[in-house]
């Protein structure tokens, strides 16, 4: 199944791109597509723990299931004023 | 809000009256924004668009947060600061300028950085907090102390091209740390002063943030509580993720395990106190050297491989003469075009990132790397004024 990656600030900077389409397994979850794009682009890695995801414009947690067809969005928290 | 509202005089009702004769604000609206009372943590980028806004708008009482000094590298984007205020504390500058757009205004200004000790005395007296800080220990500490207090926070962030904008802490509504439960480790995201800013961005979420402060106040409109406004300037969109309040949250859940304010710097993983004494070591191994000693050994003839690790953009600004260019990103995949037995010296602009680069490249077996100690701005100072400074 297919599935859009949405991806803002400083993941778009690492990745070069704000959105990526990626085929993924059934079965699987925000985790699973964020742990691919991680074992892609090693910089990624550690904003892991600190990075809020979300799944079609919903906030979601990493064990969250993903469909064919879904947009996961991935927002690494920023702090400029 | 049960006090009793203000009457607004003659002079008043001509001000504000594009919005009273609208029925959705009204003499009723109008006397609620007198009422009302919004604290600015931060008289910056967020903070000037917002604050000027609030004052125009007729909010009553406004406080600020700010123990900053008008700097000219401020002035791209913090509007309510101008050319001859550089110099001047931020607080002066701001009140001058409120007062000047609107005297009716109440203005308090509070000359101290935002802390444990001090924030819920801050924050009583006000009915929104709205967050204009820059770094993620204040930001923290902004959220809790509002869901201590029960105020909502008018929350707003930028980095480069993008804002965040939401309203957080409001009854029922999510806080940011049900967003953001844990924080990045220190050093991974980018300040403005470091990733950048474009001007504007502050502009158009300062007064998003502003906005929400006046729909708080007079309680019309949907507020941004439960929404998290992601603005994207350079492809000119925002979007938007639904939000839900976290049961679990250690702050706003059902059984919160944070019931007073912490200490902040240590729960974002920076103990000043710790990386002075590293950095102290670090000089007491030699493995720094100082923009005054650098210039001794180049003048002296020693060979040196200078190795700026900022990137190309910031290069073209300043530099020292003859160093080589690789940006912290690529030293990884680049470093073999260095020689290993080489005395290598690692600048950047005010010596972070070369002090990464130096702990790689002494990871991959280098052995004669000094960090230069304070980078181009402390060249800049110390040795060589002609250049600008950024």
């Amino acid at each position: 199944m297919r599935v859009t990656v949405r991806l803002f600030a400083r993941l778009r900077d690492i990745t070069g791109a704000s959105e990526i389409g990626r085929d993924v397994a059934p079965g699987a979850t925000i985790g699973s597509i964020w742990r691919g794009l991680v074992a892609e682009f090693p910089d990624l890695a550690g904003y892991e723990r600190s990075i809020s995801s979300a799944v079609n414009t919903d906030y979601a947690r990493m064990d969250h299931p993903v469909d064919d067809g879904d947009e996961v969005a991935f927002l690494p928290p920023v702090s400029g004023g | 809000m049960a006090r009793e509202l203000p009457q607004l005089n003659n002079d008043e009702i001509t001000r504000y009256s594009r919005h009273l004769i609208m029925p959705e604000v009204g003499l009723d609206g109008q006397r609620r924004l007198k009422a009302g009372k919004v604290l600015c943590i931060g008289a910056g980028g967020l903070g000037s668009p917002a604050a000027m806004y609030l004052a125009a708008a007729g909010v009553g009482t406004l406080g600020l947060v700010d123990f900053d000094v008008v700097d000219f590298s401020n002035l791209q984007r913090q509007i309510i600061h101008g050319t001859p205020d550089v110099g001047r504390s931020k607080l002066a500058s701001a009140k001058d300028r409120i007062l000047a757009i609107n005297p009716n205004v109440h203005v308090e200004t509070y000359e101290v950085a935002l802390s444990s000790e001090n924030a819920l005395r801050l924050f009583e007296p006000y009915d929104v907090i709205l967050d204009g800080t820059d770094n993620f220990p204040t930001r923290y500490l902004t959220n809790d102390a509002c869901v201590l207090t029960g105020k909502p926070n008018a929350y707003g962030s930028i980095f480069r091209f993008e804002g965040q904008a939401s309203v957080f802490a409001a009854k029922d509504g999510p806080c940011y740390r049900c967003l953001y439960p844990e924080p990045p480790p220190p050093g991974l995201v980018p300040s403005c002063a470091e990733g950048g800013v474009l001007g504007v961005l502050p502009g158009v979420i300062g007064v998003i943030q502003a906005t929400e402060a006046i729909k708080l106040l007079t309680g019309i409109g949907e507020p941004l509580i439960g929404r998290f406004l992601i603005y994207d300037a350079l492809r000119m969109r925002f979007r938007e993720l639904k939000l839900k309040k976290d049961p679990e949250c250690p702050v706003c859940g059902t059984h919160p395990t944070v019931t007073r304010l912490i200490d902040y710097e240590q729960f974002c993983g920076i103990r000043p106190a710790a990386s002075e004494s590293s950095a102290a070591q670090a000089h007491g191994n030699g493995l720094e050297i100082t923009s005054v000693a650098l210039k001794q050994r180049l003048d002296r003839g020693d060979t040196l491989t200078l190795v700026d690790v900022r990137e190309p953009n910031e290069y073209q600004i300043n530099r020292i003469p003859g160093t080589v260019l690789i940006p912290l990103g690529e030293v990884p995949r680049r470093y073999a075009e260095l020689d290993k037995d080489a005395e290598i010296i690692v600048s950047c602009k005010m010596g972070g990132r070369s002090a990464k680069a130096a702990d790689f490249l002494r990871s991959v077996g280098f052995t004669r790397v000094l960090n230069h100690k304070g980078g181009i701005l402390d060249w800049i100072d110390t040795v060589d004024p002609s250049q600008p400074k950024y």
